[in-house]
């Protein structure tokens, strides 16, 4: 599609670079494209287009994140020694010189203190991690509230998890890493969770230390792990997810001229190239203002690791505040089976838990399809007032995850807010299970609430604020027509249609195959949809502007448009004047 | 992916233009900006540009010469509390990335042209046609391998791969640590090692503790050393006995004690020994409350109470901490009467709970 360029600033060509003499970038473009036949496969790939909202740059700021981490993680690799042997420490930093410590903790500290712009590279590493795993989290929320992840998008919802599920692994290998008292207490609490696996737990426990905790070997081994293993893979999930994207197209927000079998945006070349290339320096720009600012994980405070002392207050990075939280907060159930002990008490919140939600989250597009029937393609995003079912499971989703992350803090709000921590905790114990339950009714009867605003946005317009009397004495206010681009947006959207089941029984009267599971499936899906408001029909649409119109043929007369709404945008001052002077 | 982008998506769902209740008034009028039709505020905008991106070269610059400039080592506190190093290298670091970032959007959004474009989408789905190519080529690759018609050959692959793909690596990994054996069942505690002060190795007698003091102790085995005050445990193996045989001490008014069934002589003049590690996942705890005998776990919060065999009083912990009997050896110093009778630490599969 060509577009007018006419008035464009004119400081860009309005006009195809033709080369008018061999110029050194074009013979440079040519050798490439002879050897790797570049400009057919990138031909659409130039001017590609994507839809433009704030919301799908959170994605993007995980992205650039990243790459913050493999520049700075580098820069790091160069001076940490991933060894546990036992140096004394005769550095810069003077109060812990002359005292015993691990090698990976010795160069820590040379890379904070000796190293010119070290400090600055660790914060930025571990600032950008923190905003890595967030904004994961943030982009997760953003597609399922807005139904991105429905069919064609599914595949990509995994690959998002899964990179979700490693970012956080590779957080808790990196910061495990500096063997200051902190990270080695999270490698001992880490040490307990895997020896309360129940047959394989000693054994998984002795391999990874190559004995008893803490060994020699848990620092060079999570080393491994964390600048080679799981990096690597979350390079090519990345590419993956990357080219999924590309391949799908982006989704956009309805709106005029947006429909299912297009993409309205702004070309890759030049706008993207711009706006998104800025938005990596800016996340870098912040990433590093960040760590010249703030100080993060402060390892010299807390002295090498020593595994008879701790600090009060001891927390994980906040990724691994969750699950933390629950093992607060479980009681202390143990059994014994024969000989052998199980420890739910362990096994339960800290093994248990985050497989069965991240199972959860992993099944979720594929079990609102389940439930809806809708094997349809979607491209047009929904907003969450309209999926109210689904927009409750993530907030009663959420939810659980804000508590159980309150009661891995149990002992700060305890200390901050002067509150008994016995009471936190058991408060937190029943919260975890209500609070899902309560956010998920009042979230589904608040994004009702606004579809019924939305249809009466419709049907009557919009408040206009004016306030008009009858000739009975009688007030009411006036409602306006809202425009048309606006009230085609919120029409743009599909009518839920409850599954139905083919047919229970066939001719004979023989329950079908798997009757009762559609049988379960319709109820589900009918309570998935039961209550939700659907758009007007062109009937009730028509009816509602007729009355309307009605109601503006009863205050003709007026010597002056009455809505005073001429000059705020909402619709046209065409042929109009201030109060009709 | 771009073969076959001119495929139609077929229409979704139920919206067709009968069951509408609005017909898509279409893409909006483009809308000129102040840029493109003043000349003025486009040249004004090409300076902002132009600014912004020259202080980002500035800011490099400014980042090279506190590369040079400002000395670091021990200098955190220069600056208002921070490396005056760190602080100068974040801020020109930051401003080189951000007004370059910040530069190149004001460009995209003042400058660039700013026409919404519109492109079709192609289905997901490969065409039929395509799909019935491919699947066609597959079978006829299959056909020609014969591995269909060969069952012999098929079956004795999928028993070398499984062969090849489950027991070797398993196999390779095996010495990445030794077995568990009974090393969890036991410490370094023997029947008269001195119990010693955490810090300096120095032994212990009853009176140097009053009533309500709790005292970090470890096995004097840690704090031992050759003829030439070489210490003989050090490196992975001190910390690895460390990290089991770490105890509290702690002395409480005997009329306060309850003594466990059996323990009723375990402790000297009211001073009781226990594992400092928590039985809930192994972090050292420390907490003590002299009122009420309760010591905390800072970790998970469990907490036991030191005056009753330290019973679990509150929290994640499922037993008590293991006790340590003690006893005086003949110069008046504390000393374990034997080693823990029950593992310490974290509860484990093997361990026998009963």
């Amino acid at each position: 599609m060509s577009i007018d360029t006419s008035k464009v600033a004119t400081s860009n060509a309005d006009t195809a670079a033709t080369a008018k003499k061999p110029n050194p970038i074009g013979a440079i473009a040519s050798w490439a494209d002879d050897r790797l036949g570049l400009a057919t496969s990138q031909k659409k790939m130039v001017r590609k287009v994507f839809p433009e909202h704030w919301s799908f740059m959170l994605g993007e700021i995980a992205l650039w994140s990243f790459i913050v981490l493999l520049l700075t993680g580098t820069f790091l690799t160069l001076w940490f020694n991933p060894s546990m042997g036992e140096v004394q420490y005769n550095g810069s930093y003077d109060q812990l010189r002359g005292i015993h410590m691990s090698e990976a903790f010795a160069s820590t500290l040379n890379i904070s203190f000796d190293v010119r712009g070290g400090l600055l590279m660790r914060q930025m590493h571990h600032w950008s991690a923190m905003l890595f795993i967030a904004a994961m989290m943030v982009h997760l929320m953003r597609v399922f509230f807005t139904g991105a992840h429905r069919k064609p998008r599914e595949l990509n919802w995994v690959i998002g998890c899964l990179l979700l599920l490693l970012g956080t692994l590779e957080g808790f290998t990196g910061y495990s890493l500096p063997d200051d008292l902190l990270s080695g207490t999270g490698i001992r609490a880490a040490d307990g969770f895997i020896k309360s696996q129940p047959v394989v737990g000693t054994y998984m426990s002795f391999f990874l230390f190559n004995g008893e905790f803490p060994g020699e070997s848990i620092i060079p081994r999570l080393y491994v792990v964390h600048i080679l293993l799981i990096p690597g893979i979350l390079l090519a999930l990345i590419a993956a997810h990357m080219l999924l994207l590309v391949y799908h197209k982006h989704t956009q927000w309805p709106g005029p001229g947006r429909t299912e079998q297009n993409v309205v945006g702004y070309p890759l070349m030049p706008v993207y190239a711009a706006k998104a290339g800025g938005f990596f320096f800016i996340v870098f720009g912040v990433t590093a203002l960040m760590g010249g600012l703030l100080s993060i994980n402060p390892v010299w405070k807390y002295g090498p690791y020593d595994p008879s002392k701790v600090t009060a207050g001891s927390q994980p990075d906040w990724y691994m505040g969750w699950p933390d939280g629950a093992l607060r907060i479980m009681p202390g159930w143990e059994s014994t089976i024969g000989p052998y002990t199980l420890s739910w008490n362990v096994l339960l919140p800290i093994i248990v838990l985050p497989v069965v939600a991240f199972t959860i989250l992993l099944l979720l597009p594929f079990v609102e399809q389940w439930i809806t029937g809708d094997k349809r393609e979607h491209h047009l995003l929904q907003r969450p007032r309209n999926a109210p079912t689904r927009t409750a499971v993530m907030v009663a989703l959420m939810t659980f995850y804000g508590l159980m992350w309150a009661a891995g803090g149990n002992d700060i709000i305890a200390i901050v807010f002067d509150l008994s921590i016995n009471q936190i905790t058991y408060f937190m114990r029943a919260a975890v299970f209500i609070g899902p339950v309560i956010a998920f009714f009042i979230t589904r009867r608040w994004c009702i609430s606004l579809q019924r605003a939305d249809n009466d946005r419709l049907l009557h317009g919009y408040e206009s604020g004016i306030i008009m009397r009858s000739t009975e004495g009688g007030y009411s206010e006036r409602h306006l027509p809202i425009n048309e681009g606006a009230a085609f947006t919120l029409t743009s959207r599909d009518r839920d249609e409850v599954y139905v089941p083919s047919s229970a029984t066939d001719s004979n009267g023989v329950a079908a195959p798997g009757g009762r599971l559609e049988a379960l499936r319709a109820r589900l899906s009918a309570g998935w949809f039961g209550h939700n408001v659907q758009k007007p029909t062109k009937a009730e649409l028509d009816e509602g502007h007729a009355h309307a119109e009605h109601e503006h043929e009863l205050q003709v007369g007026l010597d002056h448009p009455a809505d005073g709404h001429q000059f705020d945008g909402h619709h046209t001052v065409d042929e109009e004047s201030l109060r009709g002077h | 992916m771009s073969s076959h982008d001119e495929h139609a998506v077929e229409v979704v769902g139920d919206r067709t233009p009968d069951t509408e209740p609005l017909a898509d008034p279409g893409h909006p009028a483009h809308k000129w900006r102040p840029t493109d039709v003043d000349e003025r505020l486009e040249r004004r905008a090409e300076r902002q540009v132009a600014t912004l991106f020259a202080l980002s070269g500035l800011c490099s610059v400014l980042f090279v010469v506190s590369y040079f400039v400002f000395d670091i080592g021990e200098v955190v506190t220069t600056v208002g509390g921070f490396g005056a190093s760190n602080l100068a290298l974040g801020l020109t670091l930051g401003g080189a990335l951000l007004f370059g970032g910040v530069g190149a959007i004001h460009w995209a959004r003042k400058l660039m042209a700013d026409q919404e474009m519109v492109e079709a989408r192609h289905a997901i789905a490969s065409p039929p046609e395509d799909r019935e190519v491919t699947v066609a080529g597959f079978n006829t690759g299959l056909e020609e391998s014969g591995i269909a018609r060969r069952p012999l050959i098929r079956n004795s692959l999928l028993g070398a791969l499984g062969v090849l793909a489950l027991p070797v690596p398993v196999v390779l990994l095996r010495d990445l640590g030794p077995l568990p054996g009974d090393a969890l069942k036991s410490t370094i505690w023997e029947p008269g090692m001195r119990v010693v002060r955490d810090v300096t190795g120095t032994p212990i007698r009853p009176s140097d503790l009053q009533f309500g003091d709790l005292v970090n102790a470890e096995p004097a085995a840690l704090f031992e050393v050759d003829e030439q005050g070489e210490p003989l445990i050090e490196g992975a193996q001190l910390q690895t006995e460390k990290a089991k045989g770490a105890v509290i001490l702690v002395r409480i008014e005997p009329e306060d004690i309850t003594p466990g069934e059996g323990r009723e002589d375990w402790g000297v003049d009211g001073i009781l020994c226990y594992s400092k590690i928590c039985t809930h996942v192994g972090c050292p705890i420390s907490l003590y409350e002299r009122t009420t005998h309760h010591v905390l776990c800072p970790c998970h919060q469990s907490t036991f109470d030191l005056a009753d065999s330290a019973r679990v009083m509150f929290g994640p912990a499922a037993r008590p901490l293991p006790q340590l009997p003690l006893d005086v050896d003949s110069d008046g110093y504390l000393v374990a009467r034997s080693d823990f009778d029950e593992p310490v630490g974290p509860s484990f599969w093997e361990r026998d709970s009963r």
